[in-house]
């Protein structure tokens, strides 16, 4: 999914219900090629291959293209899924 | 999403950094992005129904494996080590396909499959000149990876590995971008082992920089891990072995301060071996990794820590972990169970069950996943009261000796503490009387020969009368293939 304010593109990890958005408004499946405004309260910005997820780890994003705004499910910021680190096995 | 996603982001977060370097050549993320874009212009033009590489390890391997992704065509290595007429037979199986590598012999085994032909070099020309980086990643359904089982106990399986299982597997196991500029993984397993395929994946994600070792020899090894300042590497067990030995005849053994941790799997390690290679390598955290082909490499791992735990121990449980493959991923579930299907409790031997994302569990033919999702791996193994995960041969071994179980591995555990034996295997021999009986073919060394009683005694002196071998063979050495994999069919004709 991509924003339509930032630069910042998803990938759909496990799927929920609810209105994914990226710095306040809601992602699309495809860009109209217009960039509308970034809510100031969303504008936290995304990084690069970390994991987004919900309170309620309902929905899980990847993060595959960083921006400005910042993740959301519903109009709630999403926050970075805790990672126990693993011993490289390969 | 797609396999080819994770190279897209690599190339996408640091295009300039070095991801690959093989024979003296580096290559940045974006440099194999571009090549993997163009061969999959040239995978679509070719209409084959799988991108074959039947080669040695080299940039022609990530580039196949990830244009194949773009394409949406399914990759299979193929070993080159097989012999001619099973080589063959594969090679038949994937027709029409795109053959990289040997087109020699590839062509010479099978001239009418409507194949398409292409030396390592032309593969890499071709890519070079149709690279596209902008192209876009592909869908991500369907079959991402095939490969043939080794089939030591019967004809190859086609196992197939679906874009889902893999990137389950690697999104599950590795942070993105988590190695630090100064990392490099030395590869040698050959590319047609689940574990080549993983090592790609988990060091192009983790942009950790791959060092390909084309071909394994321990000298080899250790020259490149110098000279290359490797800070990863994974071995199958029987490599540890040589390079083990190899370093007992270097004076002085080689500086490796850069060497962090050293991976293995793919094959039973003996624990006088793991214990050894923890002394020679003494700041350096060991792994042991569990899989199989049908669960996308990695389902259970013992790590670092196990490792110096169980080596520094006097306690008999802990230290014992050093011959358990640790616990199972948290993204997996396991299970032990008896022939019936019922959960067995801690300590009790029966199969293993895994669940999971990256558990595919599926051939080309039929998929071998129970009704509510599990996947029966044929290992015979047990739980500890911890949850560590001890493994039992395969089940298909286990010797049934008038209704007991006998795990091979004990019996053999035992007879390789005698100092004659140098390698020893138990297989099931047929019995008139117990349905199956225990057979031993044991490979000697020294000049003072034990006598069949003395081994008899010592197996009933550690274990029980029912685990005491009925017929002993003596032989030159025990049949392996390639991998380092016993092949107890062969033993048992051995012993017939």
């Amino acid at each position: 999914m991509l924003s339509t304010v930032c630069d910042t593109e998803v990938m759909v990890i496990r799927p929920g219900t609810g209105v994914i958005g990226c710095g306040g408004v809601p992602m699309v499946e495809q860009r109209d090629g217009a960039r509308g405004a970034l809510e100031p309260a969303f504008a936290g910005g995304s990084v690069m291959g970390k994991r987004y997820t919900d309170a309620a780890a309902c929905i899980e994003l990847l993060c595959v293209k960083p921006g400005a705004g910042t993740l959301s499910l519903d109009g709630v910021a999403l926050v970075l899924k805790d990672v126990k680190p693993l011993p490289s096995s390969d | 999403m797609d396999l080819s996603l994770l190279l897209g982001m690599a190339a996408s977060a640091d295009p300039d950094r070095v991801g690959l370097t093989c024979e003296g050549r580096d290559w940045t993320y974006a440099e194999l992005w571009a090549a993997a874009t163009g061969a999959a212009a040239f995978v679509e033009q070719a209409r084959c129904a799988h991108v074959v590489l039947l080669d040695t390890g080299s940039e022609a391997a990530p580039i196949a494996l990830f244009s194949a992704a773009l394409a949406g065509v399914p990759y299979c290595p193929l070993n080159y080590r097989l012999a001619d007429a099973d080589l063959g037979a594969l090679i038949a199986r994937v027709a029409p396909a795109l053959i990289i590598g040997d087109v020699a012999r590839a062509e010479r085994l099978d001239p009418i499959g409507g194949h398409v032909f292409l030396t390592r070099e032309a593969f890499v020309a071709a890519a070079a000149a149709r690279a596209d980086p902008a192209r876009e990643g592909g869908t991500g359904e369907g079959i991402a990876v095939q490969l043939f089982t080794s089939g030591t106990t019967a004809a190859p399986k086609a196992a197939i590995l679906r874009h889902t299982n893999l990137v389950s597997y690697i999104l599950g196991t590795v942070e993105f971008g988590a190695a630090d500029p100064a990392e490099a993984a030395l590869v040698c397993v050959p590319p047609y082992h689940v574990a080549g395929i993983a090592a790609l994946l988990s060091s192009v994600y983790a942009m950790r920089r791959i060092v390909l070792l084309p071909t394994f020899d321990p000298a080899g090894w250790v020259d490149v891990c110098v000279d290359q300042r490797v800070t990863n590497a994974f071995v199958v067990p029987t490599m540890l072995s040589r390079i083990v030995e190899h370093l007992g005849r270097c004076a002085p053994v080689p500086d490796f301060g850069a060497l962090r941790a050293i991976a293995y799997g793919g094959g039973r390690m003996p624990v006088e071996l793991i214990t050894r290679a923890l002394d020679l390598f003494p700041v350096t955290g060991f792994t042991n990794a569990y899989g199989l082909t049908e669960t996308s490499s990695t389902i259970a791992l013992l790590g670092p820590e196990d490792h110096r735990l169980a080596q520094r121990s006097d306690d008999p449980a802990v230290r014992v972990r050093l011959a358990s493959v640790g616990k199972p991923l948290p993204t997996v579930e396991l299970e032990i169970r008896d022939e019936q299907g019922r959960v067995l409790p801690a300590g009790e031997v029966g199969e293993i069950y895994v669940r999971g994302d990256q558990v595919s569990g599926e051939y080309r033919e039929r998929s071998a996943l129970t009704a509510d999702g599990w996947f029966p791996t044929r290992d015979a193994g047990y739980l500890d009261g911890e949850g560590y995960l001890f493994l039992a041969g395969r089940a298909d071994d286990v010797i049934v000796r008038g209704g007991e179980n006998i795990s091979p591995g004990e019996i053999e555990d035992v007879l390789r503490t005698h100092p004659a034996i140098a390698d020893v295997a138990a297989v099931g021999i047929p019995s008139a009387e117990w349905g199956e009986t225990v057979g031993v073919a044991v490979v000697l060394r020294g000049d003072a020969p034990p006598a069949d009683d003395e081994l008899r005694k010592l197996v009933r002196d550690r274990l029980r009368s029912s685990r005491v071998p009925e017929r002993i063979a003596r032989v030159a050495g025990l049949p392996y293939n390639e991998m380092g994999k016993l092949l107890r069919r062969e033993v048992r004709t051995l012993l017939i």
